[in-house]
């Protein structure tokens, strides 16, 4: 699925100090019925968002009108459990474009990568930095520069480079997926194929 | 240069690699459900494509069935939905499809093994983290994200960079009581859930090499709920005779000629982990979780710890027993239970239900406790009945559903309440995944059987003493 280009981006941020955030908290298994990738962003973060009685928990974060913006920040461990992408659709589909934190699981790093959602890994204390920074004025913004592989924090001269595969880089700079690419080598597969028995 | 079992593998699947990127790895084998593929193929149908190879493509029905009255159409509309298109789907391409009712329908991860789709060393994915199960057979076998099923059913390949190494030796005797879940829930503790991640583990030792290959599935299962991508064991003679004669196993010449390959599946001597951990099977007991994710484990006699000895966060760890109503220091032993829940692809074979047979021959479940046995394929349920093991369960009054992953992550109607406690053989404790508001306390099927039985948290060596006595 393609999906928009990424290249820079400026927002305030979402912060959410949590760690080992799985993505059965992401999106419960109970809303995984769809056969369309439609809606997700409605479920983000269901049972921490709604109460039993589908109204607002007054203290989630979401629900707290002064923090917004297309950036999730997220504790150590972000992602972890199942490999269901609907967590990254979920996020997306809520209007994060970018996820930061300081440690991300690996399908669910990956999962955001193919759908054009940027997981920025930075250091234990840069995480702080940007959490203290939100804390202190909700509207803070951030600058994440996918050229040149940077996230700041605009106003307070904070900066840190993060890592990105070039390969992976390139096709959010473009908006490619890697079934673009792959099926540009079909015939390379198909003569490997043949030469990998059942 | 001297490789690994992972290297071996992994390079013998290498198409092409990217410049500074991924690998292009093909995929011999790729499971298909009904919860992460309808999207993945509404993206072939938007391409225009058909899947590339369906003979290495078999499609079942797992994660959204009911579990009592399969023959019966399924009563949510939005799961008969899903299952449907699945159908749907898989006919309009030509994929095996072994849905509700039939008779090799079962748990992705179960029915791979049982019917020889799993190989040794080939490469097996699935839209499900627990295709790691697969491992076992010396297989690399990970879990993808719909794009990536998409991608695979498309090309027969994904691009992924190659994970670091990992090995994991466990050797020694296990204590008694001691099984293969707890042998991992032990590492998981011990490693954290991102203890592993960005690695491929391999686990060696004698304790692995002397365990069924059941034991082993249940092993490589949790390998993901340490962060690793997947987990493998070398194949053996164990492995050999498991695959042997099952229906999509190579048979005549094309078995011997797999023989020649497989039996080179083993690390070199001198080849080098990016990391080596050891531990000792002695100092291993049952285990048993007390929080929210499945490295909060600990020995089922020791007490919850103290947050001042937990590493990382105070407060995510507060946060943590909260939900679950337990505090620091407590002890777990006796603690009041109110469901038990025995199946997923971590403890539904048939190896687990002896288990769990074993503790409640002669006993009598507890009264208030409710009891959820989900054999993980009809296979399992077909031998549960031949070995004389469902006449025990009945016996003790319990009842055997049928097939599915069912409260495993509780999209189906098999949810616990809120605020009730079920010890599980499943692999995943986190908040709310076995229902909104769900307590889960992993644990092997001989804790899960004592804790029927009692109706708390016992200690399965106690049963036995009792028997003895
Ligand atoms: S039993 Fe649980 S872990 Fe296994 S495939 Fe089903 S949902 Fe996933």
């Amino acid at each position: 699925m393609a999906y928009d280009k990424f290249k820079v981006l400026k927002s305030t941020a979402v912060p959410m100090p949590i760690e080992n955030v799985d993505t059965d908290q992401i999106i419960p298994a109970r809303f995984l019925k769809a056969i369309e990738r439609k809606g997700f962003g409605d479920n983000l973060f269901r049972d921490w968002r709604y109460n039993q009685d589908n109204t607002p928990k007054e203290h989630f974060v979401l629900n707290n009108p002064i923090y917004n913006g297309k950036i999730l920040v997220g504790g150590k461990n972000f992602g972890s459990g199942s490999s269901r992408e609907h967590a990254a659709w979920a996020v997306y589909d809520y209007g994060f474009r970018c996820v930061i934190s300081s440690f991300f699981a690996d399908i669910f790093r990956n999962n955001c990568l193919n759908i054009g959602v940027l997981p920025v890994q930075v250091s234990e204390e840069f995480l702080e930095i940007i959490f203290k920074a939100i804390e202190a004025d909700p509207k803070t913004e951030f600058e994440i520069n996918l050229p040149e592989q940077t996230i700041s924090v605009l106003g307070a001269n904070a900066t840190e480079s993060f890592q990105i595969n070039t390969y992976k880089k390139e096709n959010l700079l473009n908006g490619f997926d890697d079934i673009d690419y792959l099926l540009n080598i079909k015939d390379d597969i198909e003569s490997f194929a043949e030469s990998s028995p059942l | 240069m001297k490789k690994t079992l992972f290297d071996k593998v992994w390079d013998s699947h290498v198409v092409r690699k990217v410049d500074n990127g991924p690998d292009v790895l093909f995929i011999d084998r790729h499971l298909v459900h009904e919860v992460t593929s309808p999207v993945a193929f509404l993206g072939l149908k938007n391409r225009n494509i058909k899947v590339l190879y369906p003979e290495r493509t078999f499609a079942t029905a797992d994660h959204n069935t009911p579990t009592i009255n399969q023959h019966l159409p399924v009563k949510d509309p939005l799961s008969a939905n899903q299952l449907k298109a699945l159908e749907v789907n898989a006919k309009s391409h030509n994929i095996p499809y072994w849905g509700l009712g039939h008779e090799k329908n079962g748990i992705v991860h179960v029915i791979g093994p049982e019917n020889g789709i799993t190989l040794p060393g080939s490469t097996i994915v699935c839209g499900d983290s627990h295709t790691s199960t697969h491992g076992a057979f010396g297989a690399i076998a990970f879990g993808i994200g719909t794009s990536e099923v998409e991608m695979v059913l498309a090309t027969q390949c994904i691009m992924q960079p190659k994970a670091k190494s990992m090995r994991i030796t466990v050797t020694g005797e296990l204590n008694e009581a001691v099984t293969p879940k707890d042998v991992v829930l032990y590492i998981i503790s011990k490693l954290s859930t991102s203890g592993a991640t960005g690695y491929f583990v391999e686990y060696a030792g004698d304790v692995f090499e002397n365990m069924s290959m059941e034991g082993r599935m249940t092993v490589c299962n949790m390998s993901i709920e340490m962060g690793a991508r997947g987990g493998m064991i070398a194949p053996d003679e164990a492995t050999f005779a498991y695959v042997k004669g099952r229906e999509y196993a190579p048979k005549g010449t094309e078995w011997d000629k797999a023989m020649s390959y497989w039996k080179e599946l083993k690390t070199d001597e001198d080849a080098v982990f990016d990391k080596e951990l050891n531990f000792n099977a002695a100092d291993i007991e049952p285990m048993i979780t007390y929080g929210t994710n499945p490295g909060m484990g600990v020995g089922i006699s020791g007490g919850i710890p103290n947050a001042a000895s937990i590493d990382g966060g105070a407060a995510t760890y507060m946060k943590s027993l909260q939900y679950m109503d337990f505090n620091e220091g407590e002890d777990l032993l006796g603690k009041k239970i109110d469901f038990v829940f025995l199946g997923s692809c971590t403890n539904g074979r048939i190896e687990d239900f002896r288990a769990f047979a074993k503790i409640v021959k002669g006993r009598k479940k507890a009264d208030h406790v409710t009891a959820w046995l989900v054999p993980g394929s009809h296979k399992v349920e077909e031998a549960i009945q031949q070995e004389g093991i469902l006449d025990i369960l009945t016996e003790a009054g319990f009842e055997l559903r049928e097939p599915g992953c069912s409260a495993c992550l509780a999209m189906n109607d098999d949810k616990i309440p809120a605020g009730k406690y079920a010890v599980s053989t499943s692999n995943r404790n986190f908040e709310g995944r076995q229902g909104p508001g769900a307590r889960t306390l992993l644990a092997s099927p001989l804790v899960a059987a004592a804790a029927a039985v009692t109706g708390r948290v016992t200690d399965p060596r106690e049963l036995k003493t009792l028997e003895s006595v």
